[in-house]
């Protein structure tokens, strides 16, 4: 906990300006102050409770509230031990560096405008906390999550009133709206509820996004994050840069205090809970906009648009919510289109500027609290109590209750600004602070004394209603039933109502802490000072005048409820639901005309936009220029070879039957082989020529399922299409690889990897390449390739596990397996076998040439694979050429046995081949973070051993037999599941169509 | 420096012919344009190291400048090895996808198509939503009376005229 003494006006202590300054620049200045961070241990605190909300409620029932308030009321008794010296112009700071590198920290500072509301938000946080005991019943649905996301938005609000910068603020921010979507649909079974709440989350976010925006611009342009420096040096306001950015704060700090245009949400958030429109929508969040311009005036309200937006919209909205608070009929609801007009005042007092408007303002918030909390507190005793809020049918409570009706006529007068409460304080200052400006705040003056006769009617119109007689005699009386009002409701409500009494002579004691914010300003004519009484001035005067004129619309208020239906425009609501319904309409018709579902369309979409883009570069960029003489060929074999592979490419294409584009397809992949192998890749060719193998081994054990002809093609101007897009996108792929080629300047990177393999002392340059500079590429793609493989597997095996295959004396089946349907008579067996299982074939599909080639090459081409993997650093080879080849040593085994000769050659699972080679190639790269100094680097291990003399192992080896491992593992699973599953599903096939 | 007109030429082609078999409909022939295509990139790749050279391996005697570039073929060599597992992948896709439906063809997206039924629809909404609560409401009587058999009945066979 930071402390820096107080000192003039005005300004923020020039300490502090320089502390902010360094913890912006860098290195960490102040590791906390080496004290306890307190502010963020009571937001903590806050969050911890709502956590604990479940079992807490399981266990004390709705008597958990209390606990919970614990969070909010020890954040109020600090504040108030903070009170004095705050007043007195000390700061409290408090900073978090969570990412330093990222220059983001969590920065808190508690000042005479955050002392004021973090009293608000925990103060009537807490006792609504205790009212919520007395209100819900044990049983009520989703309690435990009510009260975990009640005290969480209390943690929230007092975490935005606090923030120091403006990232942080934004994240308070919108974990407030989140929480009011989340309390306002507490009840979510109704669809009135879901509605409010969709409609106050939207409203709302939209704002706090532009705010979002507008914050970053401000930060950007006044190069600081930290509000507090933001404030005090502001950015220039030249530009556009800075009025953009303020009216779109000011987006966001509107729709979140519901000013017009932006009203509709929160007498629709009235779905919720009463506690929660006492805290939520009338104390706390809907503050959260006033607060936030509030903070911005001293340094912006000179700005241009600043005090036009506030005072104009401000005033409107004063206007316009206490119009419609004199058609409701519903006590909430009238509560809370007055809370909007209010908040309008608000805004215009705290926009406008000025030292003693922002006195005003400040008081006029704490006391607009004060006030409209224990009314709609009220409001849910009557309800309870009655089971009604519709005055036109409430009857006879000022006798049933007079206690609540006391306390509700104590909030009313402060609400209607009477003498001596705390409202009569505060509007006699707002009303001299607007006197005192100039043409603008003139005009705003006669509006809110305008609004102010609203007010006095609308409260006129709460009290008599809620407990005067019952208006109409047609609808049903509602009365009081049950006993006497509980402690838990009346006593909170109470309390909050008194303060508003109390504080009204004892407004000095406010006095020097609304100052010390209000000393922020410019001061504007002869100094004003708070208290009660200023004598007869014109301010009492004009309250007088309001009173007059808000008793008599109260009189006529029955022909106002004319005149107000007559004169109403289209309700928001629906304008609301129309911008809605269009939104979603104009994207279902975008989705349907883009998203027509076949794959061709996409890919051609896709294509033709690759194409488009690239051609208009090209036409642009003019890169031919560069281009020397073309060198068309080297050889020519490479140009007949070329012409090859091209006109196998070509002919695949109108070929209708499946195998014979197979074999087409395979030629052009052999003489890419070859093609590589003139080129000088041997290593390339060596693969290219094990993949191209095993693929059309794979290809044919699939194939054979399926029809052996394409079904017929397209009509003939979609062929057209799909050949010109083809074209067009293979020239373009051709053309660029040529012009990028033609383009470069500087001399190839191979040349340097080639100095470097020869000075380690290795000859192969790619394999070297492949484990040592490419060595996460290389197990990246291992991965690919088990993962590749356990698809294969779980295509192919669907409901069991597939362990090793089955050894052919487990399955007790002899001879039959590739049965042919046709026997032609019987044939003898041949005398020998030469392969392990080579008797469980069908007689008629046994080769003895085959099995007898299979037996004399199965070990040497095992040999040989070893050979390759140990010798990839001097020959052509390397772990995943290796691992072909020792898998197209398992394929001719099972293409000359059958499935139980494969189980013989391989009796392992070919998921313990995967999972050991990635775990071996995944532990040498770990071995280097131990061995060497990264992941990956490799070492050598020398040893002599008794036969071979000095042998030396780079652990580079040991990772290319990782790789090998896993390559095999991954033929074997592909034989496995395409070939001997499938295998075994057509026998059964047969074996059903025979019986 | 130049690339060699014909490695470019047979792997445009190459990339050709892929694009083509990549806009059909059967899995099987989206499986060949795939491998096409592999072969016709890979070999644009190894193009970009220009003039064919000895090969990258490091005997004695080998002139270190006179081997060919080993950057492009380090490079292609993964993508080969990737071009078996597709081919494997998606094999075993095409003959589940025989197993299901008896053909290999790629279908039409069911969601897009009803997005795009919304949107065609979308003027008629009000109309459809009433019949649909009717046909609710409808429903919900027949749940309640005795005569839900003949409700079902009448979804079997149709309605009395």
């Amino acid at each position: 906990m930071q402390t820096v003494g107080g000192s003039g006006h005005g300004r923020y202590p020039a300490q502090w300006v320089i502390l902010a300054y360094a913890g912006r620049a860098g290195p960490p200045c102040r590791p906390g102050g080496g004290s306890v961070r307190r502010v963020l241990a009571l937001i903590a605190a806050h969050f911890v409770l709502a956590a604990c909300a479940t079992p807490l409620v399981r266990w004390l029932g709705r008597r958990a509230f209390l606990v919970l308030a614990l969070a909010p009321a020890a954040t109020t008794v600090w504040a108030f031990t903070q009170w004095a010296a705050v007043a007195d112009g000390a700061v409290r700071t408090e900073q978090w560096r969570w990412a330093p590198a990222l220059d983001l920290s969590i920065a808190l500072r508690l000042d005479a405008l955050g002392l004021l509301l973090t009293v608000l938000a925990g103060g009537v946080g807490a006792l609504v906390l205790v009212y919520c005991t007395g209100y819900f019943g044990d049983d009520e649905p989703g309690l435990a999550n009510f009260a975990g996301t009640l005290t969480a938005f209390a943690g929230a609000m007092l975490g935005l009133v606090l923030a120091d910068d403006l990232i942080l603020l934004y994240v308070f921010w919108e974990l407030t709206t989140v929480f009011s979507f989340l309390l306002i649909g507490h009840l979510s079974v109704k669809k009135a509820n879901r509605r409010s709440a969709l409609q106050a989350l939207l409203v709302t976010t939209v704002g706090g996004l532009a705010m979002l925006v507008g914050l970053l611009m401000l930060g950007q342009a006044a190069d600081t994050y930290r509000i507090s420096v933001l404030v005090a040096h502001p950015p220039p306001s030249g530009g556009t840069a800075v009025p953009v950015a303020l009216l779109l704060v000011l987006a966001g700090a509107l729709s979140k205090s519901a000013i017009w245009p932006f009203s509709l949400w929160l007498p629709g958030a009235m779905a919720a809970p009463t506690p929660v429109s006492a805290y939520l929508h009338a104390a706390a969040m809907v503050k959260g906009g006033i607060y936030l311009v509030a903070r911005f005036s001293p340094a912006f309200a000179a700005v241009a648009p600043w005090r036009g937006v506030t005072l104009t919209l401000g005033a409107a909205t004063m206007l316009l919510g206490g119009w419609r608070a004199l058609r409701e009929t519903d006590l909430k609801r009238i509560l809370a289109y007055g809370t909007v007009s209010q908040l309008g005042f608000l805004t215009a007092l705290v926009g406008a500027g000025s030292r003693y408007t922002a006195l005003a303002g400040a008081t006029m918030l704490l006391t607009h609290a004060l006030f409209k909390a224990p009314l709609f507190l009220v409001v849910g005793i009557v309800d309870h109590a009655t089971g009604s809020r519709d005055i036109r049918r409430l009857a006879g409570l000022a006798r049933a209750m007079p206690v609540v009706c006391g306390t509700a006529c104590l909030a009313g007068a402060s609400m209607a600004g009477l003498p001596p409460f705390l409202g009569f304080a505060a509007k006699e200052a707002s009303f001299a602070a607007l006197w005192a400006g100039g043409t603008a705040d003139r005009l705003t003056l006669y509006a809110t004394v305008a609004g102010s006769a609203l007010t006095t009617a609308y409260t006129l119109r709460f009290l008599y209603g809620a407990f005067g007689p019952a208006t109409s005699p047609d609808l049903p009386r509602a009365t009081a039933h049950g006993g006497r009002t509980k402690a838990a409701l009346w006593a909170p409500t109470a309390l909050l109502a008194l303060a508003g009494l109390v504080l009204g002579p004892g407004v000095g004691l406010l006095a020097p802490l609304m100052e010390r914010y209000a000393a922020a300003f410019p001061s504007r004519g002869t100094a004003y000072h708070l208290a009660l009484w200023h004598g007869t001035g014109l301010p009492l005067i004009l309250s007088e005048i309001a009173w007059a004129a808000g008793a008599a619309l109260f009189v006529v208020r029955n022909h106002l409820v004319r005149w107000g239906k007559r004169l109403a425009l289209p309700s928001a609501e629906a304008a609301f639901a129309q911008i809605l319904w269009q939104t979603e309409r104009f994207a279902l018709q975008l989705t349907g005309s883009i998203q027509r579902g076949s794959l061709p369309v996409y890919l051609g979409t896709a294509l033709l936009v690759f194409s488009g883009a690239e051609a208009a570069a090209l036409f642009t960029d003019r890169p031919w220029a560069w281009g020397g003489s073309p060198h068309l060929w080297d050889d020519a074999g490479q140009i007949a070879v070329a012409a090859a592979v091209a006109a196998a490419g070509v002919l695949c294409l109108p070929t209708r039957q499946r195998m014979k584009a197979v074999v087409l397809a395979g030629t052009t992949g052999y003489g890419t082989g070859v093609l590589f192998v003139l080129q000088g890749a041997p290593d390339l060719a060596l693969t290219q020529f094990t993949v191209e193998t095993t693929s059309i081994v794979v290809f044919v054990l699939v194939l054979r399922r399926l029809p052996h002809r394409f079904p017929p093609t397209a009509t003939a101007w979609r062929r057209a299409l799909h050949a010109a897009l083809g074209v067009t996108t293979g020239t373009l792929a051709a053309g660029l690889t040529y012009l990028a080629v033609a383009a470069r300047r500087h001399p190839a990177a191979g040349a340097a990897m080639v100095a470097e393999t020869a000075h380690d002392g290795l000859k192969n340059v790619v394999a070297t390449i492949l484990v040592d500079l490419r060595a996460w590429d290389t197990m990246g793609e291992s991965a690919v390739l088990a993962v590749a493989a356990v698809g294969v597997t779980s295509l192919v095996y669907l409901r069991r596990r597939a362990g090793a295959l089955p050894r052919a004396q487990e399955d007790g089946s002899t001879a039959g397996v590739w049965a042919s349907e046709v026997r032609a008579g019987p044939r003898a067996a041949p005398e020998r076998t030469w392969l392990a299982a080579g008797d469980t074939l069908d007689p008629d599909r046994r080769s003895v040439v085959f099995e007898v080639v299979a037996r004399l090459v199965f070990h040497p081409i095992l040999v040989l694979s070893l050979y390759l993997l140990f010798c990839a650093e001097n020959l052509p080879g390397g772990g995943f050429t290796a691992g072909l080849v020792a898998g197209l040593a398992l394929v001719v085994r099972y293409l000359a046995g059958g499935r139980y000769e494969l189980a013989e050659a391989a009796p392992v699972d070919a998921g313990f081949l995967l999972g050991t080679g990635l775990m071996i190639s995944v532990g040498t790269g770990l071995g280097g973070l131990v061995l060497g100094s990264d992941v990956l680097d490799s070492a050598v291990f020398h040893t002599r051993l008794p036969l071979f003399g000095e042998v030396h192992v780079p652990s580079s080896v040991l990772f290319d037999f990782g790789v090998y491992l896993l390559v095999l593992g991954v033929v074997l699973d592909v034989l496995r599941s395409l070939g001997a599953k499938i295998d075994q599903q057509i026998e059964r096939e047969e074996a059903r169509r025979k019986a | 420096m130049n690339a060699t007109v014909a490695l470019i030429a047979a792997g445009g082609v190459l990339f050709a012919c892929g694009t083509v078999l990549l806009l059909a409909r059967p899995l099987t022939r989206i499986l060949l344009g795939a491998v096409l295509l592999g072969n016709g990139v890979n070999l644009l790749v190894l193009a970009t190291s220009g003039r064919s050279g000895k090969a990258p391996l490091l005997s004695p005697g080998t002139d270190p400048a006179a081997v060919s570039d080993p950057f492009p073929q380090a490079m292609a060599l993964t993508a080969i090895v990737i071009t078996l597992a597709l081919t494997a992948f998606l094999l075993a896709m095409a003959y589940r996808s025989w197993q299901l439906t008896g053909s290999d063809d790629v279908q039409d997206d069911v969601e897009d198509i009803r997005v795009a039924l919304r949107a065609e629809h979308e003027g008629t909404r009000a109309e459809l939503r009433t019949v649909i609560r009717a046909d609710r409401a409808r429903q919900a009587r027949a749940e309640d009376s005795e005569d839900l058999d003949d409700e079902l009945w009448d979804n079997v066979l149709g309605a009395d005229r």
